[in-house]
């Protein structure tokens, strides 16, 4: 199988390395040869943070090419924005319907584009739109709001469920493994383009 | 087999515990961190934290002339710390093996610059081995420990953001003990003065003989034909996957893992089967210059830029003339997302004072480095580690011999004090400098992600461990004004800075304590909110920074899910419209 190319975007906080922890686990445990490749630390403070996993029979590079991403997975919309030239041209869209204004946003000196989502529905054939916060919160945790995009994802590209499943029971703490399947399972239902 | 997806860090962290490493130093710095973090994890070695990574290669050069296989861990300008015991290990050579292990940063994605490490090991006079993945981290530490056994030398283990901190499926072994060698005291081998080191010289150059011949047959050094022979590509480290990811085996490849000494026999060889011969790495044309001093045509430089981080569609536009442009016909322009103090950051309000001040402020590396964007815009220079103190001394000096009266202020973490601002601040007191000298202290090693130091009272494995006092070793060194103040109290920071500006007696020292924000149990508590019949919206506040703080509407916002109710804005604003809203 040639190698699979999903892009995660998001803010540092957001449980984007979590999510990156489950996929991969489920990768490999599937038997494919993964890589994945995250920038840490200086850009965590609130910055810009992304995770790029590839996945096949045989992977060599950890950084998925411009133009290559089968997924661009975005936690929050601007993040969507800034690294769709990631995204194929037929590539899958899952962005996360959640405004966080950066730093020359939140004090009036840039402003955060409008009708992202609308323009990104236009030129991206292939987008699921998700309100990944409003669905963590009716799951009982805000926090949750990665699992419900790792769900997305996960239908998206056809990974066996109960696979996914026990991976979130063996990394989540256990006060929080209900939440997070609750969480999960709402977003496999809207995993359909 | 038993197999785990880790980053290359913690593949060499395994490496180490396989192959019987005992003893691990270093001090922290990205990309280099959790090599360390998890040898800590191990029982079976002992691993610490040194205060800077000079002193952490001089240990590990202890433990390994006592007979242990040790290993040091250090960003890439780390090792410009360390290069002064590194150049004459090179001479004593080792007993047990010896690695030192430098992660670069291409691109600096958390650098000051992007030094290319590999020139170290030609300068130095010792081998290199550089990892493409994690299983070769792995594995090459048992490699590299194998050599500098075999060729009595310590091994420079080169590898960069990408290969520390991409994850790949790496197969387990179990740690085989290899025990302590003998020590036997030998001073002709292990005292540099000068009658032992000038044989050593000559024994150092037979060992690179030697270990040229060796890199000839190193396996992993290894042609790939592919199906054209015609074309040839000489790489290492990282690129070699950027290589065969665009190139899969259209072409040939020389993958080259020991890179000093190179094995000049297997490039000739390789060189004269091929029609065109090309080098790809990352920034320097360090292959490319000895290739070519080899007396063959390559193609490097010229086309694959020496700054930056590589990256496939570089090679694939550069190599290939195909070119990814796509972004859907978007944007053109986006906000950026630089990083930011986090909300309740203590480093914030002494940037918020230090502005108001007419003073040259020069900084240090740490967290604290961002009180150089706006809004705060407080600082005038940042260099290395520790350079704070003394740059300011010398800007101190170079004023006053002009007949300048100019305030300098300095600004320097906790940890990086510990890691070489005690010799620069000493210099400012035995050359009697005015300076103002402020320590951030938030009593940790925050931006690498909240490591312990001399200063915290636990040690590397997170037991207690003794607690170096900041305010005593400044006093012991001569410093005679030395203030501690609360970092959040906006009032007693800027008092104790005018305080200072009045002292003309040598340096004096301000230590702004407060714990970092993010530390579990230690942030501060409770949410703040604006009362929106006091506040007249004059964005004083804004001009803060913090994250929590927000434009919203014609009004200015606190979010309560970032506010951690460090009070600080309340402090600033002169309405008193920022009030206590909640206790958690």
């Amino acid at each position: 199988m040639a190698a699979k190319n999903i892009f995660i975007s998001g803010v540092g906080g957001q449980g984007t390395i979590l999510a990156g922890k489950v996929i991969t686990t489920v990768l490999v445990n599937l038997g494919y040869d993964v890589k994945m490749s995250e920038v840490h630390e200086m850009a965590q403070r609130g910055g810009s943070v992304i995770t790029q996993i590839r996945y096949g029979d045989k992977v060599y590079s950890p950084l998925i090419e411009k133009g290559k991403a089968d997924v661009l997975l975005a936690f929050e919309k601007l993040e969507a924005v800034r690294y769709v030239e990631y995204l194929a041209p037929k590539g899958i869209l899952i962005v996360n319907d959640l405004e966080m204004s950066p730093a020359s946003v939140l004090i009036g000196k840039e402003e955060y584009p409008a009708d992202i989502v609308e323009r990104l529905k236009e030129k991206i054939e292939n987008t699921i739109v998700v309100d990944a916060v409003g669905i963590a919160k009716e799951c009982g945790e805000i926090r949750s709001q990665n699992m419900v995009l790792v769900g997305v994802l996960a239908k998206v590209m056809g990974w066996p469920k109960d696979a996914l499943i026990s991976v979130i029971r063996d990394v989540v703490p256990e006060k929080y493994v209900d939440v997070n399947i609750m969480a999960f399972e709402r977003g496999w239902d809207m995993g359909v383009i | 087999m038993k197999k785990a997806f880790l980053t290359g860090n913690e593949a060499i962290a395994r490496g180490a515990y396989e192959f019987g490493v005992s003893f691990a130093s270093a001090y922290p710095g990205t990309p280099s961190t959790e090599i360390l973090e998890n040898i800590a994890k191990y029982p079976e070695i002992y691993a610490e934290w040194a205060p800077n990574e000079k002193v952490a290669l001089e240990a590990a050069a202890g433990a390994s002339m006592a007979g242990a296989r040790a290993i040091v861990s250090m960003k890439h300008v780390g090792l410009n710390v360390a290069a002064d015991p590194l150049f004459t290990l090179a001479y004593t050579g080792v007993n047990g093996g010896l690695i030192i292990v430098t992660a670069d940063d291409p691109g600096m994605h958390s650098s000051q610059n992007e030094q290319d490490n590999r020139n170290f090991a030609p300068f130095a006079k010792i081998p290199m081995l550089e990892p493409s993945d994690s299983q070769e981290s792995k594995d090459l530490i048992g490699e590299a420990l194998k050599i500098s056994e075999m060729f009595d030398t310590p091994v420079l283990f080169r590898t960069t953001t990408r290969v520390s901190h991409s994850r790949s499926v790496v197969l387990l072994g179990e740690r085989s003990s290899f025990g302590m060698k003998p020590y036997f005291k030998n001073p002709g081998k292990f005292a540099m003065i000068p009658g032992f080191a000038r044989k050593r010289r000559i024994n150092l150059k037979e060992r690179l003989k030697a270990l040229e011949d060796f890199s000839e047959q190193f396996p992993y050094n290894k042609v790939e034909w592919g199906k054209n022979s015609e074309i040839g590509i000489i790489t290492s480290g990282i690129s070699y996957q950027y290589v065969k990811e665009v190139f899969g085996d259209e072409v040939s490849v020389l993958k080259l893992t020991m890179t000093f000494p190179l094995p000049k026999k297997l490039i000739a060889a390789f060189a004269e089967k091929v029609k065109e011969l090309y080098v790809v790495e990352e920034l320097d044309p360090y292959l490319e210059n000895q290739i070519r001093a080899m007396g063959f045509k390559v193609r490097g430089k010229e086309l694959i830029p020496e700054i930056g981080e590589l990256t496939p569609e570089i090679l694939r536009e550069k190599l290939k003339g195909e070119k990814q442009n796509n972004n859907f016909g978007l944007f053109a322009q986006l906000p950026s997302r630089p990083p930011v103090l986090c909300p309740g950051c203590p480093h914030r309000g002494v940037f918020y004072v230090l502005k108001k001040m007419k003073a040259v402020v020069t900084s240090d590396i740490g967290c604290y480095s961002l009180g150089v964007l706006p809004p705060l815009e407080s600082i005038d220079s940042i260099l290395c580690m520790g350079a704070s103190i003394s740059m300011g001394h010398g800007f101190k000096k170079a004023f006053e011999v002009n007949g300048e009266d100019v305030t300098v202020i300095t600004v320097i973490g906790d940890s990086t004090f510990l890691h070489s601002g005690i010799t620069s601040l000493m210099d400012a007191v035995y050359n009697r400098s005015n300076t103002i000298n402020i320590i951030v202290d938030n009593s940790i090693t925050a931006m690498t992600g909240h490591q312990h130091h001399p200063g915290t009272g636990y040690n590397a494995k997170g037991e207690p461990a003794p607690a170096v006092s900041l305010e005593a070793i400044c006093r012991a060194i001569g410093v005679e004004k030395v203030v501690v103040v609360d970092s959040y109290d906006l009032k007693a920071v800027e008092d104790a800075v005018k305080e200072a500006m009045k002292y003309r007696n040598g340096p004096s020292v301000i230590i702004a304590r407060r714990a970092c924000a993010l530390l579990k149990g230690k942030g501060p508590k409770g949410i703040y909110a604006v009362n929106k019949e006091k506040c007249r919206k004059c964005k004083i506040c804004l001009r803060l920074g913090c994250p929590a703080i927000q434009v919203k509407g014609d009004g200015l916002f606190i979010s309560p899910l970032s506010c951690v109710g460090c009070a600080v804005c309340a402090q600033v604003c002169p309405f008193g419209a920022i009030e206590k809203a909640g206790d958690d």
